[in-house]
């Protein structure tokens, strides 16, 4: 066993002090010592995008990143997402749409969508197709995931 | 829920959103991995494919258990009783022998996952390797080696069929056509990979074994017979499961190590499978030699097909299914949707030194459908026939149908949802597009696939195959509880597919209260009936129908109930909106006062028994879905690469009971299908070493690559199940390969290409072209 290293993550506003080995990823630190599994695991080598999370805003597979790195940094992930109870304008999307089946693939979609939706509110349908395929899902085919995305994102400038 | 809906008065039959997704979409869905376990374990797997065990040397102190150290755990052995299958063992752990890169050797049980990883790699392996088998054919040639001992010819499930007189009507034939059809190798790649957590209770002394699976019950079965512990000290869980599609519907021997552990250690244990594990160990499909002939009159009848099927099925037969599944599948519905009273075949799944094969989305018949519709194509162009014509004339147009292998088609639509695709493709205007796009060196093509897809089938259609076990009813237990609300406890258990909404919108028609007031449970053994789970299309249409059938039993003992408290007829009784009501008056009582009053009055209905609780089952013939699928392409001859247009689905599965979730899973499909067409291969090297190893090397399509697809529903209401709704989960998939690459070949018709492979790589569209000899 390696010797473990003291970090601080902050995820969805709550701190989580931490001590893991230097090589345990940030989706495993996630997951398995800061209890929030709704993030998930599907390659771990950042091809499928599952483990999608928001590091400081921005989109980020949390199996290439190491706990260490994330040290101190905003990590949000899908169980931050909804408000007081209030489904985040994307996630009543993905239902209303049916932009989910197993649902394994969908926390990465969610969080890939709302770091781009946030940054770039008037992202174009071409471009959202674009960025959507840097995830991949194994049921829906996409098609009710980009109708959901665009859908949400029309919602979320008209509001 | 979309604007005809507000029209139907019933729940069956609209879009309304699933029960399942407020967890999954807020990160509180519960898979698998999401478990934390006392130990982990890492398996050692074979890093070649065919070899002997010599020396297993473990680093010191670590625990490895080997299969010298599984005493008293059988061999995994599925059994056939017909088709000369010769039954192979499959050690949990390998016992000796190596037949596969990936086979698991040994497991490592460590305090992390990280710590299981790292001794796993320094457990050294010596194997004294073997001359590998990779390849179907190769396994049959003269003087191959035997992958098992007891099947020296490699050939473990063979069958024949031939109808009288068939040689008769081949010879009288005027014009004999042939192709010969390779389909590679494909993983069904669910995005959440196999997992397992093994808990031993010290108080019970019973395991539970949470698992990614599709048959819970099945898992049991099998998982106590092996490591010899009676079923009811074993409970399996399937909790959310991230997607199966055939490929977590058969036992994986990591399984069963997993019980053994957590017995052997009386603590919980768990493993969860990487990528590269899936990708390399993990039951792949498809792997098939065609070679379809057939045999037509003049006019384009289709008066004989003569078929040879060889499947590759990898190291060892599959649980429960067997191997069988993909040869006699190809065997007996090989005939697929058109007319032809003389069919002769020969099927046969061969051994070899690759990663055992078993069950996907769509099984056999993807690469059925892609024989039988690229001989059409061929015989059209032979008999200079239009591509629609030559189908016209051979569709079946008359039920119920009984084809050559003996098969009962009920009520289908073959022809009328060609005909709404072809209208959809708008031929002639696309043949005038082509010509004017083959000015400018674009070259676009058009593809047809229809076929039938038999779904929803009980046990005699499992009967027929000579399996050891023969899956096909469903129980369902369902009970209204005092407070009007109702539990449907079912045996099959899904993997994605929206099924507790589908059930909840057939048991809120029966017993007139809300969906959202009916709670479905599965995939826990120790709370739902005995069942075989998800697979095969069946679960809409049996456990459905299991469902309707105890629900019509606890909808006729509310209106007796109400009946009798509202003074009433219970035939003058409607069950709706939550109240039970006299039809034509104001009389009403709310379902919630009328259950209460079955537990709590019950000395008033002495003569109808306590409480609502009701058991049904139901055991269906089967059913056939129909669908034709119609694409436009454009190939690329400088880089061979391919790019979809149009994509349309006009598909028949009788009765849908929930049209925004049938369509999902018709998207879902055909982008498997588009994958198998285009992208998807395990590519094995000569040696047996899988190349394709990590998604990067692996193509899942994405976003980019998998078009908007248009769909055109037909709903022929079966008679042959009681929902009158057919199964569709596969359709999807079992199209695209053959509309695709008809697509193709119509595309580079320019070049007189013959291209009759799946994957059309672009490599493989370049090679193609190079051989033509018309293209420079």
């Amino acid at each position: 066993m390696t010797k473990k290293t003291d970090v601080t993550l902050n995820i969805n506003g709550q701190t989580h002090n931490v001590s893991v080995e230097p090589r345990r990823t940030l989706a495993d630190a996630i997951r398995e010592d800061c209890g929030q599994t709704g993030t998930h695991i599907g390659c771990e080598h950042g091809v499928c995008g599952a483990c999608t999370v928001l590091i400081e805003g921005v989109p980020a597979r949390s199996c290439l990143m190491f706990a260490v790195q994330a040290d101190g940094k905003a990590i949000r992930t899908v169980e931050g997402l909804a408000e007081g109870g209030k489904l985040h304008p994307l996630q009543q999307a993905f239902m209303d749409c049916h932009g989910l089946q197993c649902g394994f693939c969908t926390p990465g979609f969610l969080m890939l969508a709302t770091g781009v939706l946030e940054r770039e509110p008037d992202i174009s349908d071409e471009d959202l197709v674009d960025v959507l395929s840097s995830n991949l899902c194994r049921c829906t085919g996409y098609q009710n995931i980009i109708k959901a995305v665009r859908m949400a994102a029309e919602q979320m400038r008209s509001s | 829920m979309s604007a005809h809906d507000h029209d139907i008065k019933t729940w069956v039959g609209r879009s309304i959103r699933r029960v399942e997704d407020p967890a999954l979409i807020t990160g509180r869905g519960r898979f698998t991995g999401d478990l934390a376990a006392q130990r982990w374990v890492s398996f050692v797997r074979s890093p070649v494919a065919s070899g002997r065990i010599k020396a297993i040397t473990l680093p010191p102190g670590a625990m490895v258990i080997t299969a010298a150290d599984l005493d008293g755990v059988k061999p995994i052995r599925p059994m056939l009783h017909k088709f000369n299958y010769i039954p192979i063992s499959h050690p949990v752990l390998a016992d000796g022998v190596v037949r596969f890169m990936g086979e698991p050797v040994a497991v490592v049980v460590a305090d992390s996952e990280e710590d299981a990883e790292d001794i796993a790699e320094q457990v050294e392996l010596e194997i004294e390797e073997t001359p590998p088998l990779v390849d179907a054919r190769a396994a049959i040639g003269e003087g191959a080696p035997a992958v098992h001992s007891e099947a020296p010819a490699n050939v473990i499930v063979e069958g024949r069929v031939k109808t009288p007189g068939f040689d008769d009507v081949w010879t009288s034939a005027a014009q004999i056509v042939s192709v010969d059809i390779r389909s590679r190798r494909q993983n069904a790649l669910p995005l959440e990979p196999r997992g397992a957590h093994a808990a031993f209770d010290s108080v019970s002394g019973r395991i539970t074994l949470t698992c990614s699976t599709q048959m819970p019950h099945l898992m049991r079965t099998a998982i106590a017979d092996l490591v010899g512990i009676p079923e009811s000290d074993l409970r399996v869980i399937a909790p959310d499961v991230g997607g199966g599609f055939g490929q977590k519907m058969s036992l994986t021997p990591e399984y069963v190590a997993l019980v053994w552990l957590a017995r052997r250690l009386r603590m919980s244990v768990a493993w969860t499978e990487d990528r590269r594990e899936n990708l390399i160990a993990c039951f792949h499909s498809r792997d098939q030699y065609v070679t379809l002939q057939g045999a037509f009159a003049s006019d384009g009848k289709l008066l004989a097909l003569s078929a040879d099927v060889l499947a590759n099925i990898g190291a060892y037969s599959c649980f429960p299914t067997t191997c069988a599944v993909e040869p006699l599948m190809a065997m007996a519905e090989m005939p697929g949707p058109y007319d032809v009273r003389a069919y002769a075949c020969h099927a046969r799944g061969v051994v070899t030194n690759t990663c055992p094969m078993a069950p996907y989305r769509g099984v056999s018949r993807p690469v059925i459908t892609l024989a039988l519709e690229r001989l059409m194509d061929k015989a059209a162009k032979t008999l200079a026939l239009d591509l629609v014509d030559i189908r016209r004339r051979n569709l079946i147009t008359t039920f119920p149908y009984t084809s050559a292998t003996g098969l009962v088609f009920d009520d289908a639509s073959y022809r009328e949802t060609m005909e709404i695709a072809v209208e959809a493709l708008d031929i002639p205007g696309f043949r005038q597009r082509q010509a004017e796009a083959r000015k400018h060196n674009r070259y676009l093509g058009i593809g047809l696939a229809t076929f039938s897809e038999r779904t929803g089938y009980g046990t005699p259609a499992f009967a027929a195959r000579g399996m050891e076990i023969t899956p096909g009813w469903e129980v369902v237990d369902l009970s209204m509880d005092p407070s009007g609300r109702v539990e449907a406890r079912i045996g099959a258990s899904p993997h994605g597919q929206g099924l507790r909404t589908t059930l909840a919108q057939i048991v809120a028609d029966q017993v007139g209260v809300d969906p959202s007031k009916v709670t479905v449970v599965h995939g826990d053994t120790d709370r739902t009936p005995y069942g075989f789970g998800t697979f095969a299309s069946r679960s809409a249409v049996i456990a459905g129908g299991a469902t309707l059938l105890a629900a019509r039993k606890v909808r006729s003992k509310l209106l007796q109930i109400a009946g009798r408290l509202l003074e009433a007829d219970p035939d003058e009784i409607e069950l709706e909106d939550g109240a039970a009501k006299v039809k034509g008056t104001n009389r009403f009582l709310p379902v919630e006062q009328v259950a209460r009053a079955a537990y709590h009055k019950a000395h008033l209905f002495t003569d109808l028994g306590p409480g609502l609780s009701e058991t049904a089952s139901y055991d269906p013939g089967g059913t056939f879905s129909n669908a034709c699928h119609a694409v436009i392409v454009e190939v690329d001859v400088e880089t061979g690469g391919v790019k979809i247009e149009r994509y349309i689905v006009a598909e028949d599965a009788g009765r849908l009971i929930n049209p925004m979730i049938a369509e999902g899973q018709i998207h879902g499909g055909v982008a498997q299908g588009i994958a198998n067409a285009l992208y998807e291969e395990i590519i094995y090297d000569e040696t047996g070493n899988i190349l394709t190893t990590t998604l990067a090397d692996y193509l899942p399509p994405t976003s980019h690559e998998i078009p908007a697809i248009e769909i055109f529903h037909l709903e022929t209401l079966t008679g042959d199940t009681l929902t009158q709704a057919k199964g569709l989960g596969e359709g999807g998939a079992i199209g695209a390969p053959a509309a695709i690459i008809n697509a193709i070949n119509d595309a580079l018709s320019p070049f007189d290409i013959t291209l009759n492979e799946a994957p059309a790589t672009p490599q493989r569209i370049h090679t193609a072209l190079q051989q033509s000899g018309k293209w420079s």
